[in-house]
C-alpha cells in the first residue's frame, strides 16, 4: 500500500518521522512529499485508493492499523475538498504537499518544465513582457514589479549577470520560502532558469538562512539533480549566519561576496550594479515560483484575479495564536478577517483575538476593527502598515502591546546592521524609553511630581544644557548623568513623547527599512492599544 | 586547524567570496572559530585579519568559544511569543539552570536564542542539537532537560 507522509520541518517538528518509520515498518511503500500546509492536521498521512489519496491527521505511529483499514477516528477524507483547501488558488503551490520533492518524474507529471520550455522558445523580450503583463510584484515585501526589474537587467550591458533569490526569510509569521524549497525545489530551479534566459545571466545563488537546513539539504539536492535541464545556467546554495539584516537585497549582495552584511546606499541598483559589480536580478522565493505558472498558463490568466494594482496570488501565512494555522495561497483582496477569523478560526488558545501582527517584525499591529482590509499593498500602506511577506501572526487577549513594542525596539537593536545612528542607537534608546514606559504603568504612577530637570522633548534639553554652561561640576554631572531616571521626566506622558519623537527620527533618518519600519510595529501598537502604555483606552467603535 | 583551512580553501576556492562557507565549514568541524586560526582564514583567502574578525563578528551564528555539549536554540521571535513563548523561555532558563545566550559552567548546554525559524503556527519551537521541536510544554521541557543531561 502506498501512503504519502511529509518530510517538512514542520511535519517533522510535529513527529512525522515516527510515523513513516511506523507505516514503513508495517510494509508500506512510504513516499515522502512536502507540507500540506494546514499543521492542524499533522502528522498527517494520505492513503493511495482508488477513489483518489484519503487523508488521516493527526495521527501517531501507533494509528497504523487503524489507517490502513480506515477505521481511524482522524478520517479526513480528500484533502482537496476541506474547507481550508478548497477556497485557495493554488497558482504556485499546487505541487507542493503532493508530490516527492525531489522526484524528476513527479514534477515532470505535475506540469513541471513547461515554464521554461515556453520561455526558451520566446525571446528574452518576450519574456520580459509576460511577466509585466502579469503584473507580478516582488513578493519579499517592497512589492516592486517584477517585469520592471527584469527589463532593466535585460537592458544593462554586461558580460556576465547575474540571478540571485532572497531565501532569507527572515520575517517571524512567515515560512511560505521554506514549505516551498522543502516541498517543490524544482519550481524555484524552473522560475530562476527562465529569468537567467530572460536577462541573458549565467550563474545563480540561492541565498537561505542558516536556520533553514532541512531547505538547504534539499536546494542543494535538487540543484544537483537538476543541472542537466537547466544548463548553462549554474546554481549555487548560500548559506546565510543568523543576521536578519541579510534579507535586505544589498546586504545580502555583500554577505554573499564574503563581507559583513552591511546595507549599500543606492544608487546603484543592484540591476545595474548588483553582485560582483555585475548586473544582478534579486527576487524572493516567491516571485520566481510564480514565474513558471505565468509562463504556462498565460500572463493574463495570473493577472485575472486579484485586486486593484495587487495582481495574482499571494501564499498567506497563518501564524501565531491561531487555531488552522499554515499556508493559504489565495487572490489578493480577501479581507484580513475572513483570513484570520473564518480561515483561521480565530485563536487557538479560545480566547478572543486581540492583535494581528501582519508583514512580520517591520509590520503593524493591527486590532479587529482594522478586519475590513482587504489583502492589498496600498489599503494597507494607507492604513499606515504593510503586507510584507504576507505573515499573520496572531495574539489574543493575554498579549502585553507595550512589550510587543519592546521587543520591536530591542530586536531593531539586536540586528541593526549598525550603518546609520538612528537605527543603531535610536533602537537602543528605544528600548530604555519603553522599559521606563512599562515601569511607570506597572507602578502606577501617572504623573512624576517634580523632576529634576524637565526634559519633556529633546528641544528642551538643548536649552535646559545651553543655560548650564560654566556651572562647573554641575554641569559636569549633569552631563554625565542626564540619561539617569533622576534626572529626566519619567512620566508616562513624557516618554510617550519622546517616544514618538524617537519614532520620527528613525522613520526618516534610517537607510533602509530595519530602521525605517521599526516604528510601525511600535507606534501601531501606542495607537491601537494605548491602555497597555498606562494611557486612557480608547473609545470602541460601534461596530465592532 | 591550519592544515583544514588549507586543504578547504583548495578545494572549494580561495576567493574573498568564500569567506562565509570557510567559516561555516570550520564551525561544523570544530563547533567554533578560534580567534588563534584567524591568520590562517585571512592567508587562505588573500585578505587582511581585520576582514575576517569582522566577519566572524557580524554574524549572530559564529562562535568564537567551544559551544555547550548540548545546544538549545530556542525561538524568541513573535508568532512564538504569541503562543506563550516568554514562559516557556523562562521555565527552560531555570530549569537547564542557564540564562539566555549561556553556556552553563559545566559546559554541558546552551541556551540560546534565535528568531524564528519557519515554524511560526505550531510554536513555542527550537532547535535540540539540530532537531525541530514544536508546540513546546511543561512536559516537553522535562523531556528536552532530560536529553541534554545525558
Ligand atoms: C531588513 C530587511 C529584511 C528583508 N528581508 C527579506 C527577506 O527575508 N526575504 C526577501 O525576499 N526580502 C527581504 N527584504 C526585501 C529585499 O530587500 C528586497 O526588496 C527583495 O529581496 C526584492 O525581491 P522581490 O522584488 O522579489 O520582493 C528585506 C528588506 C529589509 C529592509
Ligand atoms: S536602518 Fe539599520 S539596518 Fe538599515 S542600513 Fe541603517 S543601520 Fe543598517
Ligand atoms: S516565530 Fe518562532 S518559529 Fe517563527
Amino acid at each position: 500500500m502506498k501512503v504519502f507522509v511529509s518530510r517538512d520541518m514542520a511535519s517533522v517538528a510535529l513527529g512525522a518521522n515516527d510515523v513513516a518509520r511506523a507505516f514503513a515498518e508495517a510494509g508500506c511503500d512510504v513516499v515522502r512529499t512536502g507540507s500540506r500546509g494546514l499543521f492542524s492536521i499533522e502528522p498527517l498521512v494520505e492513503v493511495e485508493t482508488k477513489e483518489g489519496r484519503i487523508a488521516f491527521g493527526p495521527v501517531g505511529p501507533g494509528d497504523v492499523a487503524a489507517v490502513l483499514d480506515g477505521s481511524h477516528a482522524n478520517r479526513l477524507g480528500r484533502i482537496e475538498h476541506l474547507l481550508f483547501f478548497a477556497g485557495q488558488q493554488r497558482f504556485t503551490f499546487g505541487r507542493c504537499g503532493v508530490i516527492d520533492p525531489l522526484s524528476l518524474d513527479d514534477y515532470a507529471a505535475h506540469g513541471g518544465w513547461q515554464g521554461l520550455g515556453t520561455a526558451r522558445v520566446m525571446t528574452p523580450q518576450q519574456v520580459v513582457d509576460a511577466v509585466k503583463a502579469s503584473g507580478l510584484r516582488g513578493r519579499g515585501g517592497a512589492g516592486f514589479p517584477t517585469g520592471i526589474k527584469w527589463q532593466t537587467v535585460l537592458d544593462a550591458p554586461a558580460g556576465a549577470k547575474f540571478i540571485v533569490c532572497n531565501a532569507d526569510e527572515g520575517d517571524s509569521g512567515t515560512f511560505a520560502d521554506r514549505m516551498l524549497m522543502e516541498g517543490d525545489p524544482y519550481c524555484l530551479i524552473e522560475g530562476m532558469a527562465i529569468a537567467a534566459h530572460a536577462v541573458g545571466a549565467g550563474h545563480g545563488h540561492i541565498y537561505i538562512r542558516s536556520e533553514y537546513p532541512y531547505c538547504i539539504a534539499t536546494m542543494r539536492a535538487a540543484i544537483q539533480a537538476s543541472a542537466h535541464l537547466v544548463a548553462p545556467f549554474v546554481l549555487e546554495v548560500r548559506e546565510g549566519a543568523g543576521a536578519y539584516v541579510c534579507g535586505e537585497e544589498t546586504a545580502l549582495l555583500d554577505s554573499i561576496e564574503g563581507k559583513r552584511g552591511q546595507v549599500r546606499a543606492k544608487p546603484p541598483l543592484p540591476a545595474l550594479q548588483g553582485l560582483f559589480g555585475q548586473p544582478t536580478v534579486i527576487n524572493n522565493v516567491l516571485s520566481l515560483a510564480a514565474v513558471p505558472f505565468i509562463m504556462v498558463e498565460g500572463a493574463e490568466a495570473y493577472a485575472a484575479v486579484g485586486f486593484g494594482r495587487s495582481r495574482g496570488t499571494m501564499p498567506v501565512q497563518l501564524a501565531g495564536n491561531v487555531r488552522h494555522g499554515g499556508l493559504y495561497e489565495i487572490g489578493f483582496g480577501i479581507t484580513l478577517g475572513e483570513l484570520v477569523n473564518e480561515i483561521g478560526g480565530g485563536t487557538a488558545s479560545g480566547r478572543p483575538v486581540r492583535a494581528v501582527q501582519v508583514g512580520g517584525p517591520l509590520g503593524a499591529y493591527f486590532p479587529p476593527s482594522m478586519f475590513h482590509l482587504p489583502f492589498d499593498y496600498e489599503a494597507f500602506a494607507a492604513a499606515g502598515g504593510l503586507i510584507g511577506h504576507a505573515g499573520i501572526t496572531v495574539f489574543d487577549e493575554s498579549v502585553d502591546m507595550a512589550h510587543m513594542a519592546r521587543f520591536a525596539m530591542e530586536f531593531c537593536a539586536a540586528e541593526s546592521c549598525g550603518k546609520c545612528t538612528p537605527c543603531r542607537i535610536g533602537s537602543t534608546r528605544g528600548v530604555e524609553i519603553m522599559d521606563r514606559i512599562i515601569g511607570a504603568r506597572d507602578a502606577s504612577v501617572s504623573v512624576r511630581p517634580e523632576p529634576v530637570e524637565g526634559l519633556s522633548s529633546l528641544a528642551d534639553k538643548g536649552k535646559a544644557s545651553t543655560g548650564s554652561v560654566g556651572t562647573g561640576e554641575g554641569y559636569l554631572n549633569r552631563a554625565l548623568y542626564s540619561r539617569s531616571p533622576d534626572r529626566i521626566d519619567v512620566s508616562i506622558a513624557a516618554q510617550t513623547g519622546l517616544l514618538r519623537d524617537l519614532a520620527d527620527t528613525m522613520k526618516y533618518g534610517s537607510l533602509c527599512a530595519l530602521g525605517g519600519f521599526t516604528p510601525y510595529p511600535v507606534l501601531s501598537a501606542l495607537d491601537y492599544f494605548p491602555e497597555d502604555f498606562g494611557a486612557p483606552a480608547p473609545i470602541k467603535e460601534a461596530a465592532e | 586547524m591550519e592544515e583544514f583551512i588549507g586543504a578547504w580553501a583548495v578545494r572549494h576556492g580561495a576567493t574573498r567570496d568564500r569567506l562565509l562557507p570557510l567559516l561555516h565549514a570550520i564551525q561544523e568541524e570544530a563547533g567554533y572559530i578560534d580567534d588563534a586560526w584567524v591568520p590562517a582564514i585571512a592567508k587562505a583567502l588573500n585578505i587582511s585579519r581585520a576582514d575576517v574578525h569582522g566577519v566572524i563578528t557580524f554574524y549572530h551564528d559564529f562562535r568564537r568559544t567551544p559551544p555547550g555539549r548540548h545546544v538549545v536554540k530556542l525561538c524568541r521571535a513573535e508568532s512564538c511569543q504569541a503562543r506563550g513563548g516568554a514562559a516557556i523561555e523562562t521555565a527552560a532558563a531555570k530549569l537547564l539552570g542557564v540564562a539566555m545566550g549561556e553556556t552553563r559552567a559545566d559546559g554541558q548546554v546552551a541556551l540560546e536564542p534565535v528568531y524564528c525559524l519557519g515554524l511560526c503556527a505550531i510554536g513555542p519551537n527550537a532547535l535540540i542539537d539540530g532537531r525541530p521541536v514544536a508546540r513546546i510544554d511543561a512536559a516537553a521541557l522535562e523531556r528536552i532537560a532530560l536529553e541534554v543531561a545525558a
